[in-house]
């Protein structure tokens, strides 16, 4: 299978490739490691005319701590995340998500930036960097702005980012030790992509009180859904098994999940509550 | 509308090929047509199966999800670079002696990615083995002499590191 006929620039600059973004318009993608695009354009179910491959474009890789935040680089790829110690230590379930992405071969070239600005309802990272409170640096040649999650993914495959802005990079705040994050997949058996996903993010105190919660479910809409009726009942809580098994299982209201052909509306909704509670009890176990 | 071929450099097997191509040409199809490194075979085409995994810059990658153009500067390795000379690489070996393939064309692909998993993790346990053929399809074998073919390689190839 080949792509559609397509014009290729590899860039030097962002100012290059806003150039490039500008004089192409929606005409122009964007290609970081490909791994969500290529097989859009294979299948047809995308035709760029132009392809502005960030590649040779430097500062776009790499995972820093600035402060208390940790921020990614657009086209660091998922191997680079999850084995990342920074990573691994303050965010494991951010280590764990990435770990899980594809397989082998696809989290070597597939990057962090390329997989969140396809926004893909059945991709992993959306669900985690939601659960994490993560925000986006969209960049543009009139400068930058930054677009937390719960704004980002606006529906199926489509996102907050304008066809002239470039995402360069991810940041998410770092929270307290020990880092309470988790991921949990129903993958598809055969595509490995999300059937259902659960990630959760906890904060508790001295006392073993949680304090904030953030439960977000991948699979059930075109966006990562926040499941605010598990969040607030967790909230002030001691995390006993009553309270975590009664807090996932009112992740499912709310949620009016797309049925496929390998998954019905019921069954999504039955694992929402099943995968919620595997994210929070996991999180919760963190230490 | 037809775009320009654009010129590439790239290592392959350790040799500097320079080509004009075009730009939605695919990695696996400079290999295998450019090049005639028919060693890597296409399976799926849709980033499934593996078969097309070659080495870029010393990771495994699916050939069939890679521009060409992309691999411009890039070092390559593909299955007919494993051997040196008529010595098998180690996971080639080790595939012909623990029986690790039936009809053999998901094997390129799987010993790459072998290859690049004991570059990472010289001893790893079967976990460890079994995720990292994720992305490698197999219709005969069952995996299971696959699973003991990269054990076997792991034993060989830390038995000979600790030789020399």
């Amino acid at each position: 299978m080949h792509p559609a006929s397509f014009g290729y620039h590899a860039p030097r600059s962002l100012v290059e490739a806003f150039g490039l973004l500008r004089e192409h318009g929606e005409d122009a993608k964007v290609l970081a490691g490909g791994h969500s695009l290529l097989p859009a354009m294979k299948l047809r179910l995308t035709q760029p005319e132009v392809l502005v491959d960030l590649r040779h474009v430097s500062g776009l890789s790499g995972i820093r701590v600035d402060g208390d935040t940790l921020v990614i680089g657009a086209l660091t790829t998922h191997t680079e995340v999850s084995t990342a110690e920074a990573v691994r230590r303050s965010l494991p379930g951010l280590a764990d998500t990435a770990s899980v992405i594809g397989d082998l071969q696809v989290r070597n070239r597939g990057t962090m930036g390329g997989s969140v600005a396809h926004a893909d309802p059945a991709a992993d990272l959306p669900v985690t960097l939601t659960a994490l409170d993560a925000s986006f640096v969209l960049t543009s040649s009139e400068g930058e702005r930054t677009v937390a999650a719960d704004e980002f993914f606006v529906d199926f495959f489509t996102t907050a980012l304008e066809p002239h802005e470039i995402l360069t990079a991810i940041r998410i705040p770092l929270p307290p030790s020990p880092a309470r994050t988790s991921y949990a997949k129903l993958p598809h058996p055969a595509s490995g992509y999300v059937v259902v996903s659960a990630a959760a993010a906890l904060s508790v105190d001295d006392a073993g009180a949680c304090t904030a919660a953030r439960v977000v479910l991948g699979g059930v809409a075109g966006t990562p859904h926040r499941a605010t009726a598990a969040e607030a009942a967790l909230t002030g809580q001691e995390l006993t098994p009553e309270v975590m098994t009664a807090a996932a299982a009112q992740a499912a209201d709310g949620i009016d999940p797309h049925a496929d052909s390998y998954a019905d509306e019921d069954y999504k909704r039955h694992m929402a509550v099943v995968y919620a509670r595997r994210a929070i009890e996991a999180a919760a176990a963190r230490a | 509308m037809e775009h320009p071929a654009l010129p590439i450099n790239v290592t392959v097997n350790g040799k500097a090929r320079a080509a004009e191509v075009e730009p939605r040409l695919l990695l696996v199809h400079f290999l295998r047509e450019n090049l005639g490194l028919t060693g890597t075979h296409v399976g799926c085409d849709t980033s499934q199966c593996g078969a097309c995994t070659v080495h870029v810059d010393g990771l495994a990658v699916k050939s069939c999800t890679m521009l060409a153009v992309q691999a411009d500067g890039a070092d390559v390795t593909t299955i007919e670079g494993m051997a040196e000379g008529t010595a098998l690489h180690p996971v080639q070996e080790a595939f012909q002696e623990q029986h690790g393939l039936q009809c053999g064309y998901c094997t390129p692909g799987m010993v790459m990615t072998a290859a690049h998993l004991l570059e990472t993790n010289p001893e790893p346990d079967d976990d460890a083995i079994k995720h990292a053929l994720e992305g490698n399809l197999c219709r005969c074998t069952g995996y299971i002499n696959i699973v003991k073919a990269i054990r076997w390689a792991a034993d060989q190839m830390r038995g000979q590191h600790a030789s020399s």
